[in-house]
Protein backbone atom coordinates (compact mmCIF):
# COMPACT_ATOMS: atom_id res chain seq x y z
CA UNK A 1 0.00 0.00 0.00
CA UNK A 2 0.75 3.44 -0.31
CA UNK A 3 1.62 5.31 2.86
CA UNK A 4 2.54 8.60 3.92
CA UNK A 5 5.96 8.08 5.40
CA UNK A 6 5.75 8.36 8.85
CA UNK A 7 8.07 10.97 10.70
CA UNK A 8 12.03 10.21 9.84
CA UNK A 9 12.18 8.02 12.60
CA UNK A 10 14.00 8.25 15.67
CA UNK A 11 17.83 9.19 14.13
CA UNK A 12 17.36 12.57 14.45
CA UNK A 13 17.29 15.08 17.35
CA UNK A 14 16.10 18.26 17.16
CA UNK A 15 12.46 19.54 15.95
CA UNK A 16 13.96 21.93 13.36
CA UNK A 17 15.18 20.01 10.61
CA UNK A 18 11.57 17.69 11.01
CA UNK A 19 9.68 19.99 8.49
CA UNK A 20 12.20 19.91 6.03
CA UNK A 21 12.45 16.15 6.17
CA UNK A 22 8.22 15.92 5.79
CA UNK A 23 7.60 13.31 2.86
CA UNK A 24 6.20 14.10 -0.56
CA UNK A 25 4.61 11.50 -0.59
CA UNK A 26 0.55 10.97 -1.23
CA UNK A 27 -1.70 8.67 -0.30
CA UNK A 28 -2.87 7.92 -3.82
CA UNK A 29 -5.27 4.79 -3.01
CA UNK A 30 -8.79 6.74 -3.42
CA UNK A 31 -7.13 8.07 -7.58
CA UNK A 32 -6.04 4.06 -7.59
CA UNK A 33 -9.89 3.07 -6.78
CA UNK A 34 -11.26 5.82 -8.91
CA UNK A 35 -9.25 4.55 -11.60
CA UNK A 36 -10.35 0.91 -11.28
CA UNK A 37 -14.18 1.46 -11.03
CA UNK A 38 -13.84 3.47 -14.35
CA UNK A 39 -11.90 0.93 -15.94
CA UNK A 40 -14.30 -1.87 -14.51
CA UNK A 41 -17.67 0.08 -15.80
CA UNK A 42 -15.77 0.90 -18.94
CA UNK A 43 -14.70 -3.26 -19.81
CA UNK A 44 -18.12 -4.04 -18.84
CA UNK A 45 -20.28 -1.53 -20.65
CA UNK A 46 -17.94 -1.79 -23.89
CA UNK A 47 -19.41 -3.12 -27.25
CA UNK A 48 -16.81 -3.96 -29.55
CA UNK A 49 -18.69 -5.29 -32.31
CA UNK A 50 -19.85 -2.97 -34.83
CA UNK A 51 -22.59 -3.98 -36.20
CA UNK A 52 -22.03 -5.91 -39.53
CA UNK A 53 -24.18 -5.87 -42.08
CA UNK A 54 -24.71 -7.75 -45.40
CA UNK A 55 -24.56 -6.24 -48.87
CA UNK A 56 -27.54 -6.99 -51.08
CA UNK A 57 -28.76 -5.80 -54.63
CA UNK A 58 -32.50 -5.90 -55.70
CA UNK A 59 -32.70 -6.35 -59.91
CA UNK A 60 -33.81 -3.47 -61.22
CA UNK A 61 -37.13 -3.93 -62.95
CA UNK A 62 -36.66 -4.48 -66.67
CA UNK A 63 -38.54 -2.26 -69.13
CA UNK A 64 -41.40 -3.10 -70.19
CA UNK A 65 -41.09 -3.41 -73.65
CA UNK A 66 -38.25 -6.53 -73.55
CA UNK A 67 -39.06 -9.42 -72.47
CA UNK A 68 -37.08 -10.92 -69.18
CA UNK A 69 -34.45 -13.13 -69.92
CA UNK A 70 -35.08 -17.10 -69.54
CA UNK A 71 -33.61 -18.73 -67.04
CA UNK A 72 -31.91 -22.20 -68.34
CA UNK A 73 -31.13 -24.11 -65.42
CA UNK A 74 -33.09 -22.83 -61.91
CA UNK A 75 -33.37 -23.87 -58.66
CA UNK A 76 -36.18 -22.24 -56.75
CA UNK A 77 -36.12 -22.25 -52.73
CA UNK A 78 -39.71 -21.73 -51.52
CA UNK A 79 -39.77 -20.96 -47.60
CA UNK A 80 -42.35 -21.20 -45.27
CA UNK A 81 -43.72 -21.73 -41.93
CA UNK A 82 -41.72 -23.46 -38.68
CA UNK A 83 -38.45 -23.00 -40.65
CA UNK A 84 -39.73 -25.10 -43.51
CA UNK A 85 -37.99 -24.83 -46.99
CA UNK A 86 -38.43 -26.71 -49.59
CA UNK A 87 -37.06 -26.98 -53.70
CA UNK A 88 -37.85 -28.28 -57.21
CA UNK A 89 -35.61 -27.99 -60.08
CA UNK A 90 -36.27 -26.44 -63.44
CA UNK A 91 -39.81 -24.82 -64.94
CA UNK A 92 -43.02 -25.32 -62.69
CA UNK A 93 -44.77 -27.24 -64.30
CA UNK A 94 -48.62 -27.86 -62.82
CA UNK A 95 -49.27 -30.27 -64.59
CA UNK A 96 -47.28 -32.88 -66.79
CA UNK A 97 -46.69 -32.36 -70.05
CA UNK A 98 -44.68 -33.27 -72.89
CA UNK A 99 -41.30 -31.53 -70.65
CA UNK A 100 -41.36 -33.39 -68.29
CA UNK A 101 -44.07 -34.29 -65.05
CA UNK A 102 -45.40 -32.56 -63.01
CA UNK A 103 -43.57 -30.25 -60.29
CA UNK A 104 -42.85 -31.91 -56.79
CA UNK A 105 -41.65 -30.25 -54.11
CA UNK A 106 -38.52 -31.54 -52.13
CA UNK A 107 -37.58 -30.42 -48.79
CA UNK A 108 -34.50 -29.48 -47.14
CA UNK A 109 -33.37 -28.17 -43.33
CA UNK A 110 -31.52 -25.91 -42.27
CA UNK A 111 -30.18 -27.36 -38.98
CA UNK A 112 -29.03 -30.66 -40.08
CA UNK A 113 -27.14 -28.93 -42.89
CA UNK A 114 -28.93 -30.98 -46.09
CA UNK A 115 -29.53 -27.29 -47.11
CA UNK A 116 -25.55 -27.15 -47.36
CA UNK A 117 -24.61 -30.00 -48.55
CA UNK A 118 -27.09 -29.77 -51.54
CA UNK A 119 -26.01 -26.28 -52.50
CA UNK A 120 -21.97 -27.85 -52.24
CA UNK A 121 -23.01 -31.13 -54.35
CA UNK A 122 -24.53 -28.46 -57.07
CA UNK A 123 -21.49 -26.18 -56.90
CA UNK A 124 -19.09 -28.65 -56.92
CA UNK A 125 -18.06 -28.06 -60.58
CA UNK A 126 -17.98 -24.01 -60.75
CA UNK A 127 -15.83 -24.27 -57.38
CA UNK A 128 -13.20 -27.12 -59.11
CA UNK A 129 -13.11 -24.23 -61.49
CA UNK A 130 -12.54 -21.54 -58.94
CA UNK A 131 -10.20 -23.57 -56.82
CA UNK A 132 -8.09 -24.19 -60.20
CA UNK A 133 -8.00 -20.80 -61.20
CA UNK A 134 -6.81 -19.93 -57.59
CA UNK A 135 -3.58 -22.39 -57.70
CA UNK A 136 -2.88 -20.76 -61.29
CA UNK A 137 -3.29 -17.42 -59.19
CA UNK A 138 -1.27 -18.32 -55.69
CA UNK A 139 1.42 -19.80 -57.63
CA UNK A 140 1.39 -16.21 -59.63
CA UNK A 141 0.58 -17.74 -63.24
CA UNK A 142 -2.46 -14.89 -63.09
CA UNK A 143 -2.64 -11.46 -62.52
CA UNK A 144 -4.86 -10.41 -59.92
CA UNK A 145 -7.13 -8.71 -62.07
CA UNK A 146 -7.33 -11.57 -64.98
CA UNK A 147 -7.94 -13.98 -61.81
CA UNK A 148 -11.14 -11.75 -60.33
CA UNK A 149 -12.32 -11.58 -64.14
CA UNK A 150 -12.34 -15.22 -64.42
CA UNK A 151 -13.57 -15.90 -61.24
CA UNK A 152 -16.59 -13.84 -62.63
CA UNK A 153 -16.68 -15.08 -65.41
CA UNK A 154 -17.45 -19.10 -64.23
CA UNK A 155 -19.95 -17.87 -61.58
CA UNK A 156 -21.71 -15.90 -64.28
CA UNK A 157 -21.57 -18.89 -66.66
CA UNK A 158 -25.10 -19.55 -68.67
CA UNK A 159 -24.85 -23.32 -67.66
CA UNK A 160 -24.00 -22.84 -63.40
CA UNK A 161 -27.54 -22.98 -61.73
CA UNK A 162 -29.62 -19.72 -61.11
CA UNK A 163 -31.36 -19.43 -57.20
CA UNK A 164 -35.01 -18.51 -57.25
CA UNK A 165 -35.66 -17.42 -53.40
CA UNK A 166 -39.80 -17.22 -52.58
CA UNK A 167 -41.63 -17.16 -49.37
CA UNK A 168 -44.97 -17.43 -48.26
CA UNK A 169 -46.28 -15.50 -45.92
CA UNK A 170 -45.14 -17.24 -42.71
CA UNK A 171 -41.69 -17.11 -43.86
CA UNK A 172 -39.45 -15.04 -41.09
CA UNK A 173 -36.70 -12.44 -41.86
CA UNK A 174 -34.13 -15.32 -40.19
CA UNK A 175 -34.64 -18.12 -42.70
CA UNK A 176 -34.26 -15.59 -45.73
CA UNK A 177 -31.04 -14.79 -44.82
CA UNK A 178 -30.01 -17.98 -43.67
CA UNK A 179 -30.21 -19.21 -47.26
CA UNK A 180 -28.86 -15.92 -48.46
CA UNK A 181 -26.24 -16.88 -45.91
CA UNK A 182 -25.69 -19.99 -47.28
CA UNK A 183 -25.92 -19.19 -50.71
CA UNK A 184 -22.66 -17.01 -50.29
CA UNK A 185 -20.87 -19.44 -48.42
CA UNK A 186 -21.28 -21.42 -51.45
CA UNK A 187 -19.91 -18.81 -53.62
CA UNK A 188 -22.93 -18.63 -55.92
CA UNK A 189 -23.07 -16.78 -58.64
CA UNK A 190 -26.71 -16.03 -59.40
CA UNK A 191 -29.48 -15.48 -57.05
CA UNK A 192 -32.33 -13.66 -56.82
CA UNK A 193 -35.55 -13.20 -54.38
CA UNK A 194 -38.74 -13.01 -56.02
CA UNK A 195 -42.61 -13.03 -55.51
CA UNK A 196 -44.52 -16.67 -54.85
CA UNK A 197 -47.03 -17.33 -57.73
CA UNK A 198 -50.31 -18.97 -57.09
CA UNK A 199 -49.42 -22.81 -57.95
CA UNK A 200 -46.32 -22.34 -55.81
CA UNK A 201 -48.32 -21.03 -52.90
CA UNK A 202 -51.14 -23.68 -53.48
CA UNK A 203 -48.02 -26.45 -53.41
CA UNK A 204 -46.28 -25.51 -50.76
CA UNK A 205 -49.54 -25.19 -48.20
CA UNK A 206 -50.08 -28.83 -49.39
CA UNK A 207 -47.41 -29.97 -47.89
CA UNK A 208 -47.50 -27.67 -45.05
CA UNK A 209 -51.02 -28.32 -44.27
CA UNK A 210 -50.44 -32.41 -44.53
CA UNK A 211 -47.40 -33.41 -42.50
CA UNK B 1 18.77 2.34 -1.40
CA UNK B 2 15.59 0.02 -1.08
CA UNK B 3 13.89 1.11 2.38
CA UNK B 4 13.11 -1.86 4.63
CA UNK B 5 10.08 -1.96 6.02
CA UNK B 6 10.43 -2.54 9.62
CA UNK B 7 8.68 -2.61 12.94
CA UNK B 8 5.82 -3.82 11.10
CA UNK B 9 4.28 -1.03 9.66
CA UNK B 10 2.72 -2.04 6.06
CA UNK B 11 5.57 -3.09 3.47
CA UNK B 12 6.00 -0.34 0.67
CA UNK B 13 4.65 -1.70 -2.64
CA UNK B 14 5.47 0.55 -5.50
CA UNK B 15 2.31 1.12 -7.33
CA UNK B 16 3.18 3.34 -10.35
CA UNK B 17 3.07 0.50 -13.00
CA UNK B 18 -0.46 -0.54 -11.61
CA UNK B 19 -1.15 2.63 -11.63
CA UNK B 20 -0.13 3.78 -15.04
CA UNK B 21 -1.78 0.48 -16.61
CA UNK B 22 -5.25 1.45 -15.01
CA UNK B 23 -4.91 4.40 -16.45
CA UNK B 24 -3.83 3.40 -19.86
CA UNK B 25 -6.69 1.27 -19.83
CA UNK B 26 -9.56 3.66 -18.50
CA UNK B 27 -8.21 6.30 -21.18
CA UNK B 28 -8.46 3.40 -24.28
CA UNK B 29 -11.48 2.66 -23.25
CA UNK B 30 -12.99 6.01 -22.20
CA UNK B 31 -12.03 7.23 -26.12
CA UNK B 32 -12.99 4.03 -27.66
CA UNK B 33 -16.08 3.75 -26.07
CA UNK B 34 -19.34 5.57 -28.47
CA UNK B 35 -22.63 5.30 -26.37
CA UNK B 36 -25.18 3.34 -28.31
CA UNK B 37 -28.61 5.40 -28.43
CA UNK B 38 -31.46 3.68 -26.90
CA UNK B 39 -33.27 2.23 -29.52
CA UNK B 40 -36.97 2.52 -29.64
CA UNK B 41 -37.32 -1.34 -29.39
CA UNK B 42 -35.41 -3.68 -29.23
CA UNK B 43 -34.68 -5.87 -32.64
CA UNK B 44 -32.45 -8.92 -32.16
CA UNK B 45 -31.34 -9.18 -35.51
CA UNK B 46 -29.95 -12.70 -37.40
CA UNK B 47 -26.41 -13.92 -37.75
CA UNK B 48 -24.69 -14.18 -40.96
CA UNK B 49 -21.48 -14.17 -42.32
CA UNK B 50 -21.60 -10.39 -43.53
CA UNK B 51 -18.28 -8.82 -42.47
CA UNK B 52 -19.45 -5.54 -44.14
CA UNK B 53 -19.02 -2.87 -41.19
CA UNK B 54 -22.60 -0.82 -41.03
CA UNK B 55 -21.62 2.26 -42.56
CA UNK B 56 -21.31 5.54 -40.38
CA UNK B 57 -23.65 7.35 -42.82
CA UNK B 58 -26.53 5.33 -42.85
CA UNK B 59 -30.19 6.05 -43.83
CA UNK B 60 -31.54 2.93 -41.43
CA UNK B 61 -35.16 1.37 -41.65
CA UNK B 62 -35.79 -1.12 -38.24
CA UNK B 63 -38.42 -3.30 -38.59
CA UNK B 64 -39.40 -5.12 -35.54
CA UNK B 65 -41.15 -8.10 -35.28
CA UNK B 66 -44.68 -7.34 -34.93
CA UNK B 67 -43.77 -4.98 -38.83
CA UNK B 68 -43.79 -2.02 -37.09
CA UNK B 69 -41.90 0.54 -39.46
CA UNK B 70 -39.04 2.71 -37.53
CA UNK B 71 -36.94 5.51 -39.26
CA UNK B 72 -33.42 7.27 -38.74
CA UNK B 73 -31.23 9.15 -40.62
CA UNK B 74 -27.62 8.83 -38.82
CA UNK B 75 -26.63 12.64 -39.66
CA UNK B 76 -28.33 15.05 -38.10
CA UNK B 77 -28.63 17.99 -40.30
CA UNK B 78 -29.63 16.11 -42.83
CA UNK B 79 -32.56 14.91 -40.24
CA UNK B 80 -33.52 18.21 -39.62
CA UNK B 81 -33.53 19.19 -43.17
CA UNK B 82 -35.93 16.13 -44.02
CA UNK B 83 -38.53 17.24 -41.20
CA UNK B 84 -38.79 20.26 -42.67
CA UNK B 85 -39.55 19.10 -45.66
CA UNK B 86 -41.85 16.76 -44.62
CA UNK B 87 -43.40 19.20 -42.05
CA UNK B 88 -44.18 21.38 -45.22
CA UNK B 89 -45.35 18.62 -47.08
CA UNK B 90 -47.49 17.29 -45.04
CA UNK B 91 -48.63 20.86 -43.54
CA UNK B 92 -47.24 19.49 -39.47
CA UNK B 93 -46.73 22.56 -37.88
CA UNK B 94 -43.46 22.07 -36.07
CA UNK B 95 -41.37 24.61 -33.54
CA UNK B 96 -37.64 25.24 -34.04
CA UNK B 97 -36.65 23.66 -30.89
CA UNK B 98 -39.13 20.72 -31.53
CA UNK B 99 -36.81 20.12 -34.96
CA UNK B 100 -33.25 20.72 -32.82
CA UNK B 101 -34.49 17.97 -30.02
CA UNK B 102 -35.44 15.95 -33.15
CA UNK B 103 -32.26 15.73 -34.88
CA UNK B 104 -30.66 14.15 -31.43
CA UNK B 105 -33.22 11.45 -31.28
CA UNK B 106 -32.75 7.56 -32.53
CA UNK B 107 -34.89 6.19 -34.96
CA UNK B 108 -38.62 7.15 -34.19
CA UNK B 109 -41.72 5.22 -35.08
CA UNK B 110 -44.75 7.28 -35.16
CA UNK B 111 -47.14 8.92 -38.06
CA UNK B 112 -45.68 12.26 -38.70
CA UNK B 113 -48.58 13.62 -37.00
CA UNK B 114 -48.01 12.55 -33.76
CA UNK B 115 -44.22 13.21 -34.29
CA UNK B 116 -44.45 16.51 -32.19
CA UNK B 117 -46.08 15.17 -29.19
CA UNK B 118 -43.45 12.47 -29.58
CA UNK B 119 -40.59 14.68 -29.89
CA UNK B 120 -42.24 17.09 -26.49
CA UNK B 121 -42.29 13.85 -24.67
CA UNK B 122 -40.24 12.31 -21.91
CA UNK B 123 -38.24 9.62 -22.69
CA UNK B 124 -39.75 6.68 -20.54
CA UNK B 125 -42.91 8.06 -21.65
CA UNK B 126 -42.03 7.95 -25.65
CA UNK B 127 -42.61 4.11 -25.52
CA UNK B 128 -45.88 3.72 -23.64
CA UNK B 129 -46.93 6.72 -26.22
CA UNK B 130 -50.36 6.21 -27.39
CA UNK B 131 -50.77 7.70 -30.78
CA UNK B 132 -53.67 10.09 -30.84
CA UNK B 133 -57.20 8.70 -33.65
CA UNK B 134 -56.18 5.80 -32.89
CA UNK B 135 -52.91 4.87 -35.00
CA UNK B 136 -51.33 2.96 -35.23
CA UNK B 137 -47.23 3.35 -34.27
CA UNK B 138 -44.84 2.72 -36.94
CA UNK B 139 -44.45 4.60 -40.02
CA UNK B 140 -47.22 3.84 -42.19
CA UNK B 141 -46.07 2.81 -45.34
CA UNK B 142 -49.48 1.88 -46.86
CA UNK B 143 -49.07 1.00 -50.48
CA UNK B 144 -52.19 1.39 -51.94
CA UNK B 145 -53.58 4.54 -50.03
CA UNK B 146 -51.33 7.31 -50.76
CA UNK B 147 -50.10 7.64 -46.58
CA UNK B 148 -46.39 6.28 -47.68
CA UNK B 149 -44.76 8.19 -45.33
CA UNK B 150 -41.76 6.26 -45.34
CA UNK B 151 -41.39 6.51 -49.11
CA UNK B 152 -41.46 10.10 -48.80
CA UNK B 153 -38.79 9.91 -45.37
CA UNK B 154 -36.39 7.72 -47.62
CA UNK B 155 -36.65 9.67 -50.51
CA UNK B 156 -36.07 13.16 -48.38
CA UNK B 157 -33.90 11.82 -46.26
CA UNK B 158 -31.92 10.12 -48.72
CA UNK B 159 -31.66 13.18 -50.80
CA UNK B 160 -30.96 15.36 -47.94
CA UNK B 161 -28.28 12.85 -46.81
CA UNK B 162 -26.61 12.98 -50.21
CA UNK B 163 -27.13 16.85 -50.59
CA UNK B 164 -24.86 16.89 -46.76
CA UNK B 165 -21.96 14.53 -47.90
CA UNK B 166 -21.60 16.77 -51.14
CA UNK B 167 -21.60 19.80 -49.71
CA UNK B 168 -18.80 18.21 -46.84
CA UNK B 169 -16.55 16.89 -49.50
CA UNK B 170 -16.59 20.10 -51.64
CA UNK B 171 -16.17 21.64 -48.81
CA UNK B 172 -12.91 19.56 -48.07
CA UNK B 173 -12.15 19.86 -51.60
CA UNK B 174 -12.26 23.78 -51.26
CA UNK B 175 -9.73 23.78 -48.23
CA UNK B 176 -7.55 20.89 -49.09
CA UNK B 177 -8.27 18.76 -46.22
CA UNK B 178 -8.49 15.63 -46.07
CA UNK B 179 -11.95 13.79 -46.56
CA UNK B 180 -13.01 11.05 -45.45
CA UNK B 181 -16.62 10.94 -45.23
CA UNK B 182 -18.47 7.77 -46.75
CA UNK B 183 -21.22 7.98 -49.14
CA UNK B 184 -24.52 7.81 -47.39
CA UNK B 185 -26.45 3.86 -47.44
CA UNK B 186 -29.35 2.56 -46.60
CA UNK B 187 -29.65 -0.15 -44.62
CA UNK B 188 -32.37 -2.36 -43.34
CA UNK B 189 -32.57 -3.60 -39.62
CA UNK B 190 -35.01 -6.36 -38.56
CA UNK B 191 -35.89 -8.93 -36.40
CA UNK B 192 -34.83 -12.52 -36.61
CA UNK B 193 -38.99 -13.56 -36.45
CA UNK B 194 -40.16 -10.71 -38.43
CA UNK B 195 -41.96 -12.36 -40.95
CA UNK B 196 -40.68 -11.59 -44.62
CA UNK B 197 -43.59 -10.03 -45.79
CA UNK B 198 -43.15 -6.94 -43.84
CA UNK B 199 -39.39 -6.86 -45.08
CA UNK B 200 -40.81 -6.92 -48.41
CA UNK B 201 -42.97 -3.96 -48.07
CA UNK B 202 -39.84 -2.21 -47.22
CA UNK B 203 -38.17 -3.50 -49.58
CA UNK B 204 -41.06 -2.59 -52.37
CA UNK B 205 -40.76 0.64 -50.71
CA UNK B 206 -36.95 1.21 -51.59
CA UNK B 207 -37.27 -0.64 -55.15
CA UNK B 208 -39.84 1.98 -55.79
CA UNK B 209 -37.09 4.78 -55.84
CA UNK B 210 -34.86 2.99 -57.69
CA UNK B 211 -32.76 2.53 -54.65
CA UNK B 212 -31.59 -1.36 -54.96
CA UNK B 213 -29.02 -1.74 -52.60
CA UNK B 214 -28.99 -2.12 -49.17
CA UNK B 215 -27.31 -3.22 -46.13
CA UNK B 216 -29.43 -5.53 -44.30
CA UNK B 217 -27.50 -5.22 -40.68
CA UNK B 218 -26.97 -9.22 -39.07
CA UNK B 219 -25.09 -9.75 -36.24
CA UNK B 220 -22.11 -12.05 -36.75
CA UNK B 221 -21.85 -15.46 -37.11
CA UNK B 222 -18.88 -17.43 -35.48
CA UNK B 223 -16.90 -20.37 -36.75
CA UNK B 224 -18.34 -22.23 -40.20
CA UNK B 225 -15.54 -22.89 -43.12
CA UNK B 226 -15.84 -20.47 -45.85
CA UNK B 227 -15.15 -21.21 -49.02
CA UNK B 228 -14.47 -18.63 -50.99
CA UNK B 229 -11.02 -18.74 -52.31
CA UNK B 230 -11.67 -15.69 -54.67
CA UNK B 231 -12.19 -13.40 -51.33
CA UNK B 232 -13.57 -10.56 -52.83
Amino acid sequence: MAEIQEGGGGGHKGGKKRAKKQSTRIDMTPMVDLAFLLLTFFVLTATFSKPKSMELTFPAPPPPDQKPDEIKKGITFLLSKDNRIFYYEGQFRAAPDEKGPATELKELSFDQGSLHKYLLDKSKDMHERIKALDAKHQAGQLADTTFKRMVREVKADKESYTYLIKTDDEATYKNVIDVIDELNVNVVGKYVMVDILKPEYDLVKAKVGTN
Amino acid sequence: MSKKPSKGGAPALDMTPMVDLAFLLVTFFMLTASFRMAEPVVVDPPSSIGEVALPDNHILVTIDNNGRVFFGISNSSAKMNALREMATKYKVPFTEQQIVKFSGLPSFGVDLRDLPAYIDAKEEARKNLKPGGGRKTGVPLDTITPNNQLKDWIAIGGREAIKMYNEAKSQAEATGADFKAEKPRYAIKCDAKTKYIYVKDVIKTFTDLKIYQFNLITSLEGGGTVINPSKK
